[in-house]
């Protein structure tokens, strides 16, 4: 139960105060603000004093803060921030202080409907942005029986879709991005390589239809089942509330009636056989204790038709570093001093490319003795039509009452944004 | 307000709630036009006025309420059934008494609304009757075996069973919730509720997830078929390493709940150490927890993996996780036998680097080693001794010093070593004084012809210029000892020792089932029970030992505990809010943290004393009789709280008799 929701700007200042129960007084936003805002060393998002939990998510320079004096179900409370987080997204493109600011009666009216007496109520965005309308979203004045129809819509076995929609060309579109994690030792050994997947869908199709979605042949959902030597095995995967958990969990069939638009069809998570697109061999030798020299190597290794987007390393260098000096023969490199790192950037890496930098970072003389941390080097990438964890779509058959033919299209991509490390 | 204008009717009534409670009379001007929406043809306008009217909270306006809310209930229109539902608890908030009252009927139709065919409006229907049966069985005078105004019967269940699969995710959080209450009759019907919420795994909202962990967990008991057990066990594996890819707010949850169910379980994922591997980016909370499941996971076969990432940790910025993680190794050592020798050399490795905590840290841990495998080790004994200057920790020097004294007998110098502590004894603190004594003592006994001296200096000292009573004491029992009877002394102090282990739980068993059945939790967050932090009023002294037992290292509920005691001054702030609930609630989680520290305090809960005096002479005079159970929780939150407030033990006895008056009536309030 979330008896208040707050969200404070940077300096602690309230910008949405809402109280849904009546344990707390408005001032309950000044002891937040003590603890926590001015706190420089918070050090747990859930912070417990006397009765009183406040859990809090931070995002850009908001604090998004829900409190609560019971035994409240956290990861209920923390699911509820983000999906807030979500939903303004989703209306205003972005959540920050000034969003907020313009937007504030979009959000109150928001944080009224998501949440009854402390109760999270529906929150699917689609849903909402029929009657919960900023200046870019019109729907037009409501009638009655249109929003009788909303309310269908938002409390019906199908919340998720109204009945009528109808489109001239039926299109699908199904888009599987996976987020590669990797951690490699300095040895050059995998410690630990997995992908977590989403797969996203943009509908657009007439009526309600059935779908029914297949993945790769010799796909294994459950690792504990037998594998087959190559075959794709995902460790996990959760759904979507439109599909049916009971029918997956009989006869492991993806069916469902999709939302209206764009939705997060299915999330996994796949630790075997995982492709890695690029492969990095650092050589890093400190030189007495003026000179770092670095030799990193960049190998894409996928087919040569394929090429590597806004490939991004970050390597490290050490706190006393005064400058660096850098040579590539792809890409750009350059010593960001602020942030103690030489950022090398290639726009394209065709696959089976090589590439390779070298770097020479200056020291100056300190007199502490601690030994450098040696972060890991951090790689950002994309690589299109690419899945690490060889998922394939198979087919997506769509069955409506009048039988149209729709058209899907399917696009892949492997990314890692701040996952992908290497030690050196 | 009478506005067709949706948006502009919204804001009004927003202004209303705000308001209502500072001028109830100028409220009921609008109630008029309320219940007119409440009849309005849009359903959204009526959902708003009901949702608007319950939320105003003005006793005047409750009188027109019930009628609408009635027919709300009634409600042709699914929306506006849901929305009505919530509104019964509000209500019941408000004025329990109307609620309760049959001739409105409100509780009767609830109960009717379970069997509604709209899931969105059964699952608000149960979240607004758990809601009530928690107020009512949170008031004083509500028995446990009470069934209060939700009891779930098997008709419940099967309806319940249905909705779940249809509503939407926090509906079926609020349904798992009901179902983790529901008590079976046998064992077909456990299996079953089982098979039905398994499915749930596999949802993509992560508070459902846990919610259906709780639910099996809690039905499980009453699964006793292998093969199905097993079953189940499998399936949770995968869903909780997938929470690991959440947001790291969702993820710790998860990571602290995983803690709980490997104490009960610990095969679910046995094979999956890897990943809670920490990323370099986590935050801290995150990486400390997932140190903490490593290690509960180490096993031979992934020790090796294991110590070699520790390491890697053991060199980052945060001096918090680096001293972590060193800990952790000393407890993997501990654990696993086979890798024991693994990790002293790795332990060497990480002295080596001479980085002030991480050799401190080290040396803490060589000591448990030593305890676990006496005389193995002793090889590096002046590798440790050679860092003596390093250390300026209590904690460090106290375990330098004790493993001198355990191995006098093979340090040639031990004596000129200890010598250097024994010209400093005044100034250490007094952990390290207590070592230093018994050390010397232990030397004496093992040497006595070349520490005649020493010994001599450090009982002089101890007794004549310590200002601790319980060094002084430590060092007339030796005195005595030594002087009387010399073989007694080697009996007591040179006696053989109890070997440590690492313990399975961290929590007592009955804790840890309590906790199981509350997967999702605040209380599975802290591992504690929910009484000690929603402070109800009704800790008992049992309550209050389990949670004493809990282990040191629950970094965030410490942390949770540092903030509540300086923060002392907010939290008044917080209790004016609420005056009329809070009166005479004796402890938060303050209090038994306190007691978990401070042994003397929990003999002071305990104790039937009320003559605060004499309660705090048991405080500081060391090991309080620990009188028998009767729920004395008078003073103990206060003067628990003011022991740790002020460390130092002397100035505090001097402040405390003139100030406890004053002051019980204030620290009370705060909890």
């Amino acid at each position: 139960m979330i008896s208040a929701f707050f969200i404070f700007n940077q300096k602690g200042e309230v910008l949405i105060s809402r109280l849904y129960r009546t344990d707390f007084k408005r001032s309950i936003a000044d002891v937040f603000r003590i603890q926590v805002v001015s706190n420089s060393d918070v050090r747990s998002p859930i912070i417990t004093l006397g009765s009183t939990s406040f859990f809090h998510v931070r995002v850009n320079n908001l604090y998004v803060v829900a409190v609560t004096k019971t035994n409240a179900n956290a990861a209920l409370v923390f699911e509820f921030c983000y999906r807030f987080i979500n939903i303004c997204k989703s209306y205003f493109g972005k959540i920050d202080e000034e969003s907020v600011k313009n937007n504030f009666v979009v959000i109150y009216e928001l944080i009224d409907e998501i949440n009854d007496f402390g109760y999270p109520q529906n929150s699917e965005i689609d849903t909402l942005k029929t009657y919960i309308t900023t200046e870019s979203i019109v729907s037009s004045a409501v009638i009655p029986e249109e929003s009788s129809k909303i309310t269908t819509q938002a409390t019906g076995a199908t919340s998720w879709r109204r009945a009528d929609v109808r489109y001239k060309k039926n299109e699908a579109f199904v888009d599987v991005i996976e987020n590669i994690n990797l951690s490699m030792s300095a040895k050059g050994h995998v410690l630990r390589a997995d992908v977590d997947g989403h797969i996203q869908m943009r509908a657009y199709l007439t009526g309600t239809p059935e779908c029914k979605f297949g993945l790769n042949d010799k796909l294994v959902i459950d690792k504990n089942e037998k594998s087959m030597g190559d075959a794709v095995e995902l460790d996990d995967c959760r759904f979507h509330q439109c599909v049916r958990l009971n029918d997956f969990d009989a006869t492991r069939t993806i069916s469902f009636i999709p939302p209206d638009g764009e939705f997060e069809l299915m999330r996994y998570r796949s630790t075997s056989n995982v492709k890695l697109p690029l492969r990095i061999t650092p050589s890093v030798t400190e030189v007495g204790t003026s000179q770092v020299q670095y030799t990193i190597t960049v190998k894409a290794n996928f087919n040569v038709k394929l090429s590597a987007t806004n490939v991004v390393l970050r390597i490290p260098t050490p706190l006393n570093a005064t400058s660096a000096d850098c040579k590539v023969a792809t890409g750009k490199a350059k010593y960001a001093p602020s942030e103690n790192v030489i950022v090398w950037k290639i726009a394209r890496l065709q696959g089976g490319q090589e590439c390779t930098l070298s770097a020479t970072a200056m020291l100056t003389s300190t007199t502490t003795r601690q030994v450098w941390a040696r972060p890991p080097i951090d790689v950002d990438f994309q690589v299109l039509m690419f899945t690490a964890s060889g998922l394939i779509v198979r087919f997506l058959k769509v069955f409506e009452k009048s039988n149209y033919q729709s058209v899907k299209w399917v696009r892949y991509l492997t990314k890692a944004e701040g996952t992908y490390q290497i030690r050196f | 307000m009478q506005t067709d204008d949706l948006e502009q009717k919204k804001l009004v009534y927003l202004y209303l709630m705000n308001y209502a409670k500072t001028q109830p009379e100028l409220v009921i001007l609008a109630v008029n036009t309320f219940v007119k929406d409440t009849a309005d043809p849009n359903p959204l306008v009526r959902a708003l006025a009901i949702r608007t009217m319950g939320c105003l909270r003005a006793e005047k306006i409750i009188d027109y309420l019930s009628d609408p809310l009635r027919a709300c209930l009634e409600d042709k229109d699914a929306y506006v059934r849901k929305t009505a539902a919530l509104c019964v608890a509000k209500l019941y908030d408000l004025k329990p008494e109307l609620v309760i009252d049959p001739d409105n009927g409100f509780l009767d139709m609830l109960r009717n609304m379970i069997s509604d065919s709209n899931p969105m409006v059964v699952a608000n229907t149960v979240a607004a009757l758990t809601d009530i049966h928690n107020a009512a069985m949170s008031q004083p005078g509500a028995s446990p075996s009470d069934p209060g105004y939700f009891e779930i019967t098997s008709a419940i269940l099967g309806k319940l069973l249905i909705a779940l699969n249809e509503c939407s995710e926090w509906g079926r959080v609020a349904i798992l919730n009901a179902l983790a209450r529901y008590v079976v009759h046998d064992e077909k019907e456990s299996e079953h509720i089982c098979e039905r919420v398994v499915p749930q795994f596999q949802h993509v909202n992560g508070s459902v997830v846990l919610a259906a962990v709780k639910v099996i967990m809690i039905h499980m008991r009453g699964v006793y078929r292998e093969d199905l057990l097993k079953q189940l066990v499998r399936k949770m594996a995968p869903p909780l390493v997938t929470l690991l890819s959440s947001p790291p707010e969702v993820q710790w949850v998860a990571l602290r709940n995983i803690n709980l169910l490997l104490q009960k379980r610990p095969e679910i994922l046995a094979n999956e150490m890897r990943v809670f591997f920490c990323k370099y980016n986590d935050p801290l909370y995150v990486k400390v927890e997932k140190l903490d499941i490593m290690v509960r996971l180490a096993s031979e076969n992934n020790v090796d993996a294991l110590l070699s990432e520790l390491k890697e940790y053991a060199s980052e910025v945060d001096v918090d996780f680096v001293r972590k993680s060193v800990k952790a190794i000393g407890q993997t050592a501990v654990k696993i036998d086979s890798a024991a020798e693994r990790c002293v050399n790795v332990l060497l490795e990480l002295i080596a680097t001479r980085v002030s905590y991480v050799v401190q840290e080290a040396v803490v841990v060589m000591k448990d080693i030593f305890r676990k495998y006496p005389s193995t080790y002793e090889g590096t004994i002046p590798i440790l001794c050679s860092n003596l200057d390093e250390l300026d920790e209590p904690e460090a020097k106290a375990s330098l010093i004790w493993i001198i004294g355990e191995y006098a007998n093979t340090i040639d110098n031990a004596d000129e070593l200890l010598g250097i502590f024994v010209d400093t004894f005044v100034e250490e603190s007094y952990p390290v004084q207590l070592q230093t004594l018994t050390a010397v003592v232990k030397l004496f006994l093992k040497k006595p012809d070349s520490s005649q001296g020493i010994v001599q200096k450090v009982l002089n000292t101890a007794t004549k210029d310590c200002d601790s009573p319980d060094v002084r004491d430590r060092a007339y029992i030796y005195w005595r000892l030594l002087s009387m009877d010399p073989a007694a002394a080697k009996a007591v102090v040179l006696a053989h020792r109890p070997p440590i282990s690492i313990p399975r739980t961290t929590v007592p068993p009955a804790l840890l089932e309590e906790l199981l059945g509350e997967v999702g939790t605040l209380a599975s967050v802290y591992h504690k029970p929910a009484e000690t932090f929603i402070g109800k009023g009704r800790i008992g002294a049992d309550a209050v030992r389990k949670a004493g037992d809990l282990g040191e290292d629950q970094f965030s509920a410490q942390k949770a505990l540092q903030t509540v005691v300086a923060g002392q001054q907010a939290e008044n702030l917080l209790d004016f809010d609420d005056s009329t609930s809070l009166e005479g609630q004796p402890s938060g989680l303050a209090a038994t943290q306190v007691l978990a520290q401070t042994p003397a305090a929990a003999g002071l809960l305990a104790g039937t004393s009320r003559n605060p005096l004499d309660d705090l002479v048991s405080i500081f005079g060391g090991g309080g009789p620990l009188a028998p159970t009767t729920p004395a929780v008078f003073g103990g939150g206060a003067f628990g709280g003011m022991g740790l407030a002020s460390a130092p033990p002397t100035p505090a006895v001097g402040q405390t008799p003139t100030a406890a008056q004053p002051q019980q009536e204030d620290l009370l309030g705060l909890f």
